[in-house]
């Protein structure tokens, strides 16, 4: 009779891990970028109909990266969950903290249990009412939650990205035209081939918009903010 | 307001569903039937029905304290279409509200005006919203003007057993068809039956009189302003015949509510225009008496 091997949970837990790391770092790159009016997004994603950033609820974004099946089916389940909450209780009662909360124990959940971890990584905006009000965070592939401010960014060679955005960056949100400039000159530098407007899907948590706050913006619209 | 303290935690059985979708389909409607059926209409009411009501036992029981909202009526224009409503909502002979609005705005090219019983009217109104919207960002893309239209109409008729207890729930639905480039006009049987109207189209109690003035003043590709003021002058002659519908009321200025639907998306009319409209037709109406 054979006995099964025995693989200390550490060993485990790093095999997993590392394995949802090297799926997530195939992935392209996304970028959330706090600006005077709200919330910027920018992904690295040539499609133009398979979205990376959606929207979620009134004032709440959801983005993923990583394996697409995964994360749209989390996409999915936040809405279910948001719109159930809002009609249950109040359009205001629904609230990106809980969501990321929810996210959080979902992939940890599934993480410690399952075999095959989920490779992505899930980044949930909200815009505030004022400027300082904005809430971000990222949600790691092991459930882990960070609540970031001005920049997020989650996908492939994130850290170079951040790294990038923070370069030149000032504490203060500054408007749309500066703030996409400055994403879209982050994606260059560590990108090695050129980066096209074409390439690139680019939404917004307006404040100022009533009602709904999220809006994808065309490639026209940002050539001439950009002009 | 600080929107952080306002959040209400969910128990942990409503994060797993975080997981995965609960439900594979796109409908709202049909997610709640699979994990909260008890915020249905549709499952709440079906296990009471036993023998359906007649119209006397209705005006007898209980239903004389249900509060019922009157009449609604929609008119299309040369570049849209117009939807409108009374403010008058009754409970049995008594008035229940004066200024309840019964015109919704569904999404942003579509609105609904309801005539019934008022509870599980405004509880439709909000589901189907919702079900726009929830269709609208799990599928990237909205609903086409069609496939609203008939989503309604199964809305209308899972509420059947809540007719069998004379609690009637009746839309009029109104969108703007991107395709064909014009407004629409749906209505509705107790059954879920949807029919297309051309032109025009007034429900409720009052809404035989409003029709009526319609049909006599309506002409096809009306100007917004005028189509406006047909759609005041309708409610205006119901609420003159039919006890439940109210009419322009001046000492508290509460006038009707309108909504403007075309290519831009819905907009509401405005009120000062509205105000100013009934306070002229009301000087015609004097005259004529």
């Amino acid at each position: 009779m054979s006995l099964p091997y025995y693989v200390s949970p550490e060993q485990l837990m790093q095999d997993k891990a590392e394995y949802a790391k090297k799926g997530i770092a195939k992935g392209r790159s996304i970028i959330a970028m706090e600006y005077q009016d709200g919330v910027l997004f920018v992904a690295d994603n040539p499609s133009t109909s398979l979205f990376k950033v959606s929207e979620i609820y009134d004032n709440i974004a959801f983005s993923g990266a990583g394996k697409y099946s995964e994360f749209e089916n989390l996409r999915k389940a936040g809405i279910q969950h948001a719109d159930l909450k809002g009609f249950m209780y109040s359009r205001e009662d629904v609230t990106a903290r809980s969501l990321a909360n929810g996210y959080s124990q979902t992939l940890g959940t599934i993480f410690s249990q399952e075999l095959k971890p989920f490779e992505v990584e899930i980044l949930l905006a909200q815009v505030g009412a004022n400027p300082g009000e904005n809430e971000l965070y990222r949600i790691a592939f092991d459930g882990t939650i960070f609540h970031e401010r001005v920049f997020v960014v989650i996908g492939g060679r994130s850290e170079a990205l951040l790294a990038a955005l923070q370069k030149g960056a000032g504490d203060q949100p500054v408007g749309l035209k500066p703030a996409l400039k400055h994403c879209v000159g982050a994606l260059k530098t560590v990108s090695e081939q050129d980066v096209a407007l074409d390439g690139l899907e680019i939404a917004l948590l307006d404040r100022t918009r009533p009602g709904r706050k999220f809006r994808r913006l065309s490639q026209d619209e940002c050539s001439s903010i950009l002009s | 307001m600080d929107h952080r303290s306002s959040s209400v935690s969910l128990s942990l059985d409503e994060m797993k569903l975080l997981q995965s979708p609960h439900s594979q389909s796109s409908s709202f409607f049909d997610y709640l039937l699979q994990t909260r059926p008890e915020l249905t209409p549709a499952a709440r009411w079906g296990g009471m029905v036993t023998t359906p009501f007649s119209a006397e036992d209705a005006q007898r029981g209980y239903l004389a304290s249900v509060t019922h909202g009157t009449t609604v009526l929609a008119i299309k224009y040369d570049r849209g279409v117009v939807i409108a409503g009374d403010r008058r909502a009754t409970e049995g002979y008594q008035l229940a509200a004066r200024t309840m609005e019964k015109v919704f705005k569904t999404d942003s090219h579509s609105a609904m005006a309801i005539a019934g019983a008022a509870g599980p009217c405004l509880e439709m109104a909000k589901l189907f919203s919702v079900e726009l919207e929830h269709y609208e960002k799990l599928d990237g893309v909205p609903l086409t003007c069609e496939g609203k239209a008939n989503r309604l109409g199964q809305m209308v008729k899972a509420n059947l057993p809540m007719v069998m207890q004379g609690l009637v729930v009746i839309p009029l639905f109104v969108g703007f068809d991107a395709k064909l480039g014009e407004g629409r006009i749906f209505k509705y049987d107790v059954t879920g039956g949807r029919y297309e109207e051309t032109d025009y189209h007034a429900i409720g109690s009052g809404g035989k009189d409003a029709k009526v003035t319609i049909k006599e003043r309506y002409r096809r590709q009306l100007p917004e302003e005028e189509a406006i003021r047909l759609a005041l002058q309708a409610l205006f002659s119901a609420a003159e015949e039919d006890v439940g519908t109210g009419g322009p009321d001046t000492f508290r200025r509460i006038f009707p509510t309108m909504k403007l639907i075309d290519v831009d998306g819905v907009r509401d009319a405005d009120e000062s225009r509205i105000a100013s409209l009934c306070d002229e037709l009301a000087r015609v109406r004097a005259k004529q008496d």
